[in-house]
């Protein structure tokens, strides 16, 4: 696979992409883990919503 | 499991936890296909060289920018005209991965554009128009950020995506409508491609494969925005009992 005289160029726009494509996955994942890490520690404090079992199925 | 049944987050939950489970694996397979097809099975252009192997992230990403402004007017439409209950929570959670989408056409397509071009950049209609569209998705990332109410913040929003879906056919049609030198549309046209089934075969697993991603990435969103309206509710419980 060669990738000729502009190589730089095609490998710039893939960095670039793989990039922005595995921050958007970190995003989802770090936000993912402090949205829980409140509600439990909110659920902990006594503060509680109807059902729990909707935050078991987020999980 | 109707529409009607996931309007209800909890079941919503339940459901895209399920679902994220298949997606996932699917589009990393996906994924690893379009690579391999991309750079080990696709020739060279006999124009264009290696550089044509841009195209299979650029075409997806700028496929996936208007993809997304269009879901996004769906779900504006689910919060003015039908109140879906997860309307605003789908029109918030697409934004940024709409922004991030359309930054990828926009660079990779400069990337592809020095080489072939002479320039990164030129203001044609084509550039410009998916240019005003980036500006618009931080634009309505910045609404998000500025209104404090969900509720009315999703109303503002769904306002301003439809004005901004004015844009999704001007970006399309731009190339027939204008002289630009970007080229005119080669998969989706009358007609039929005009690119090779070697090249085509490979953009489109990498268009499945991005529109998979983006469906992943929009999905685990939502979750994410459903989880922080949660929090906020349990806080301000917290405040009124306090």
């Amino acid at each position: 696979m060669a990738l000729g005289p502009h190589a730089a160029f095609i490998v710039a726009a893939y960095a670039m992409s793989a990039a922005v494509v595995a921050a958007l996955v970190v995003w989802v994942v770090v936000d993912h883990r402090a949205q829980m890490r409140t509600l439990a520690d909110l659920e902990a404090s006594g503060v509680r919503r109807r059902s729990d079992a909707s935050r078991q199925a987020a999980q | 499991m109707g529409l009607i049944d996931l309007a209800n987050p909890s079941r919503f939950l339940a459901f895209s936890h399920r679902l994220l489970q298949a997606l996932v694996p699917v589009t990393a397979a996906l994924f690893a296909v379009g690579l391999y097809l991309a750079f080990f099975v696709a020739p060279d252009d006999y124009q264009q060289g290696a550089t044509v192997r841009i195209m299979f992230i650029h075409v997806p990403a700028a496929w996936l920018g208007m993809m997304c402004w269009t879901v996004m007017s769906i779900a504006a439409l689910g919060t003015l005209v039908w109140r879906h209950p997860l309307a605003d929570v789908a029109l918030k959670a697409a934004t940024p991965i709409g922004a991030a989408f359309t930054f990828i056409c926009l660079f990779a397509g400069s990337m592809w554009g020095r080489p072939m071009w002479g320039t990164y950049w030129v203001w044609d209609a084509r550039l410009t128009s998916v240019l005003i569209m980036f500006l618009m998705y931080l634009g309505l990332i910045a609404l998000w950020r500025a209104v404090d109410d969900p509720s009315r913040a999703g109303r503002a929003a769904a306002i301003l995506t439809l004005v901004g879906a004015v844009n999704l056919p001007i970006i399309k049609f731009s190339v027939d409508w204008w002289n630009t030198l970007h080229q005119p549309a080669s998969v989706i046209r009358l007609g039929g491609p005009t690119i090779h089934p070697t090249i085509l075969l490979p953009l489109l697993v990498m268009v499945l494969a991005f529109t998979l991603l983006f469906v992943t990435l929009h999905v685990s969103a939502m979750r994410n925005e459903i989880l922080r309206r949660r929090v906020r509710t349990l806080r301000l419980m917290q405040a009124e009992a306090a």
